[in-house]
């Protein structure tokens, strides 16, 4: 059934109106009553790999391959052309019978069609067929991974169809061809290769005791390599929510500080920030197509401003008359949050918007094959830095930074030496929502955008807030980026939902040993 | 009121009431022992005087909702500790009581099997542990009853020792709320996942739709009511619930004359807990259903505005504001769904600005002002 290879790359070259390069009466057979006849025909046509063989093939699965005058032909629209020659057929014959592809052949096409499309000269077309044959690899489709292969250039291309071949090599009812397949399967380093060979290790799956040695060596070797890429690749996750904790726990620590209220609302800020987006990228996408990708620079003063806006209205109409009711001032903050989930419902409708990343921030980095590093998380874990970097800038080189932490310290005080308190709440406000708004930029880039996207923040960002002490900077990071890390690492061994009560007992814990947060300010009041 | 505090417990149980209070408890026991029950039962249906079912499990509702509320103000209006993880013991309390009414329904479920649907669903075999003896009323009470209590204490106890209070408390108890919420949605936790306990067929024998079942159950609530207000009430007017008050306004002057505020706090805590579960397992045969979303953080903040609406620190306006803010949401939530976020999230705002003291506090000024 395998054609010799140079005749392939022969039939490979010929332009895609020649003629088709099987024998006359494989058409024929196709268009038999016959379904084995069928199959065989339809197997080689594939093994031919020429462009008008998959014209023919693709036309047998969308049903427009019929039989006219004896001649077996393709139906495009009005044109009739026949099968055989590709070449048009006029006037086109009044009477056809379509060749009817039932589901035995249609599962024969699928898969070789597949394999076919191993052969196109687009590269996401080839990765995109890859993907899809290896998922089940065929007794058709195995000599055409074969022959994809004396051709394929890309690397990641090359190792799926390498990792496939060997996988259907371990059917191989030889054990020595069995064991030279795990052999070089233990050098691959996919997570997807090490399940394959550990299913070895059991000897009902692997009857022969050798290779089940060698699969267990490959597995070993298979699991050192992975470890490291997963070690990484947990603490980049980490990182990467830690530092969107960052940005969410920034602005509460900054207002909480100053004004000794937790905004509920901070998280509806957030969705603020994110929506900004939204209607950035609208309108990029509207008047300036060809500069798209910049919506995302533009959105950072928009989600800035408009967060601070709404957060400036939120003090200055509800908060500031809470002065010293803490306890109210949750509440109603909450109501504001509702409230506020409830505009951007009426105002962007119920369900998720799109965004898209920007094409500088779309993909991502491999430096170890299992290790994949998205680009817009790199992008996050930056952008998150250099946020606080200007916050530490503005609170410690600024005079409002020295009001803000003078009122944090000590309200009464300040405003004994002339601080004006007021206006001091109402700019720290601004600035705390103005962060919870870059926040909710970073977060519209890696995660969905909803009306109520921000309700799972404020326990966490509240979270690192106790863990890190209040009016801390450093306290505040290192509280983020710890919990982050933490909580991925947990996720790993416990699950999502263990991870999270387990971080919140910790936190109760912690508190106990700690009740001021990891760098506890000096002072002597009681009531801290 | 000196005198009061040195009166042994039963003479002062025994003191005499304000008239007004007579009236309104007789009020309160004509209508809910009485009159409801009575047109529900013995009027026709379509009938001008009858009391549908609807009604009945409404009034049913709200007097639960009213005892959580009792319970959240007596930790949050008398010992300024103001919980957002009260919908958590409510729900537990619910949960526990539900596994009476899911071992209940015996073989009539649609596997017809001895365990509940939801497991042979999961293809479980037996019962987990916890789910033993549950087919007894008095220990499925005594559990649903018992481990919110439990959890109260621990919790409690590891809080308010490092003195935990304040805004961090409240956000910790949400944050725990929200914790066990996800424990309870996931299949394998056992108690049903997203779709929690329903489908329940009979409580203590009894059909648990027939009309008399429905109305024993709302009886069983008014009491439950009535005991919870009368019982806060002894407590808050005692010398306990003088500490308590004292411990809200200055704890560090309660220390410097020698008390510790841990006890107080931690045992108006617990009871407090105990008081929820009681209205959740009330809650769940009239409803028919509990499912995790009940411990939502924003079920528990729900419960704080009734107790603000109504008015902190007196025990008729929690139930006053249960009663109005249920009301409201079961019209607005059918009859304009898009302004009950709206609604509610103002009703936050304008009452923690403008009526701190709730609608009885209103009323009392209002009446003072005529008085005057």
């Amino acid at each position: 059934m395998r054609p010799s290879r140079p005749l392939l790359l022969a039939l490979l070259a010929l332009p895609a109106s020649a003629a088709l390069a099987v024998e006359p009466g494989t058409l024929a057979k196709l268009a038999s009553d016959d379904s084995d006849a069928k199959i065989a025909a339809i197997r080689q046509l594939a093994a031919s790999a020429d462009p008008g063989a998959v014209r023919v093939l693709q036309a047998l699965s969308e049903g427009a391959l019929a039989v006219a005058g004896g001649k077996v032909v393709v139906v495009e629209g009005d044109r009739v052309l026949d099968a055989a020659t590709l070449a048009e057929i006029r006037p086109p014959p009044p009477d056809r019978d379509t060749v009817i592809a039932n589901n035995r052949m249609r599962r024969e096409l699928g898969g070789v069609l597949a394999a076919l499309r191993l052969l196109d000269p687009d590269r996401k077309v080839r990765l995109a067929a890859a993907q899809e044959v290896t998922r089940a690899l065929s007794p058709v489709s195995a000599p055409l991974v074969e022959r994809a292969l004396t051709t394929e250039k890309d690397p990641e291309i090359r190792s799926i169809l390498e990792t496939a071949q060997a996988e259907s090599t371990l059917k191989n009812p030889d054990p020595a061809a069995r064991r030279s397949a795990v052999k070089a399967l233990g050098a691959s380093s996919s997570p997807r290769v090490r399940a394959l060979l550990a299913r070895l290790l059991d000897e009902h799956a692997e009857p022969d005791a050798g290779v089940r040695r060698e699969a267990k060596a490959a597995v070993d070797a298979i699991d050192a390599r992975l470890a490291w890429g997963e070690l990484v690749g947990r603490i980049f996750s980490g990182l990467s929510l830690g530092s969107i904790l960052l940005l969410a726990a920034l602005g509460l620590a900054i207002t909480y500080g100053v004004m000794g209220v937790i905004n509920m609302a901070h998280g509806e800020l957030l969705m603020v920030g994110a929506y900004s987006a939204v209607v950035m990228q609208a309108l990029f996408r509207r008047y300036f197509p060809h500069a798209f990708d910049f919506y995302v620079v533009a959105a950072i003063p928009v989600a800035f401003g408009a967060a601070a806006l709404v957060g400036v209205v939120m003090e200055r109409t509800v908060i500031r008359f809470l002065y010293r009711r803490p306890l109210e001032t949750l509440l109603a903050t909450w109501g504001l949050s509702l409230v506020l989930i409830q505009a951007a419902r009426a105002v962007f409708g119920p369900q998720n918007a799109d965004v898209a990343n920007p094409s500088f921030m779309s993909g991502s980095v491999t430096p170890i094959p299992n290790l994949v590093l998205p680009l817009n998380r790199i992008a996050i874990i930056g952008f998150s830095l250099g946020v606080l970097a200007v916050v530490w800038g503005l609170l410690n080189r600024t005079r409002l930074g020295l009001f803000v932490r003078a009122v944090t310290q000590n309200r009464a005080m300040a405003s004994c030496v002339g601080v004006s308190t007021g206006k001091v709440d109402t700019a720290a406000f601004a600035l705390g929502a103005g962060i919870a708004g870059l926040g909710g930029l970073a977060l519209s880039q890696i995660a969905n955008v909803g009306p109520d996207m921000g309700q799972g923040y404020i326990v966490d960002s509240f979270m690192v807030v106790v863990l890190g002490g209040v009016g801390q900077l450093a306290g505040a990071v290192g509280a983020a980026l710890g919990l982050g890390v933490v909580s991925k690492f947990l996720e790993g061994w416990t699950g999502a939902v263990i991870a999270k009560i387990a971080v919140l007992v910790f936190v109760i814990v912690f508190i106990q040993k700690r009740p001021q947060g990891l760098f506890a300010m000096r002072g002597r009041s009681i009531e801290a | 009121m000196d005198s009061a505090l040195r009166r042994p417990a039963l003479p002062r149980l025994a003191a005499p009431w304000p008239r007004a209070s007579w009236l309104g408890l007789a009020a309160y026991g004509l209508i809910a022992f009485g009159l409801l029950p009575t047109l529900h039962l013995l009027t026709p249906v379509g009938s001008l005087l009858h009391v549908s079912d609807f009604t009945i499990t409404l009034g049913g509702k709200i007097m639960c909702y009213a005892i959580v509320a009792v319970a959240l103000d007596l930790v949050w209006g008398y010992g300024g500790i103001l919980s957002l993880g009260h919908s958590l013991f409510f729900a537990l309390g619910g949960y526990g009581f539900g596994m009476y009414l899911m071992r209940s329904i015996g073989r009539e479920g649609v596997y017809q099997s001895d365990l509940p649907d939801f497991m042979v669903f999961l293809d479980w075999k037996k019962l987990p542990w916890y789910w033993h003896g549950t087919s007894h009323a008095a220990w499925a009470l005594f559990l649903a009853l018992a481990v919110p209590a439990l959890l109260a204490a621990i919790f409690g106890l590891f809080a308010f020792r490092s003195r935990v209070k304040g805004v961090y408390f409240s956000i910790i108890t949400q944050a725990l709320t929200y914790a066990a919420m996800l424990l309870f949605f996931r299949n394998e936790t056992g108690f049903g996942g997203n779709n929690g306990f329903t489908d329940f067929k009979r409580v203590f024998g009894l059909p648990i739709t027939a009309p008399s079942t429905r109305v024993l159950l709302f009886m069983a609530t008014a009491a439950a009511l009535l005991a919870s207000v009368l019982g806060t009430r002894y407590l808050v007017r005692s010398k306990f619930g003088r500490v308590l008050t004292a411990i809200r306004d200055a704890e560090a002057r309660v220390m410097a004359l020698g008390y510790d505020p841990l006890r107080y706090k931690l045992a108006a805590w617990t009871l407090s807990a105990v008081l929820c579960a009681a209205a959740g397992a009330l809650y769940v045969p009239q409803v028919g259903i509990i499912n995790p979303s009940e411990m939502s953080p924003a079920n528990s903040i729900e419960i704080a505005i009734w107790v603000a609406v109504g008015g902190r620190g007196t025990l008729i306006g929690p139930v006053v504001g249960a009663a109005l803010v249920t009301l409201a949401k079961s019209f607005l939530t059918t009859a304009y769904p898009e302004f009950w976020l709206f609604f509610l999230g103002l009703l936050f705002i304008l009452v923690t600005l403008f009526l701190p003291e709730g609608v009885i506090g209103l009323g009392r000024r209002l009446w003072r002002k005529g008085t005057a």
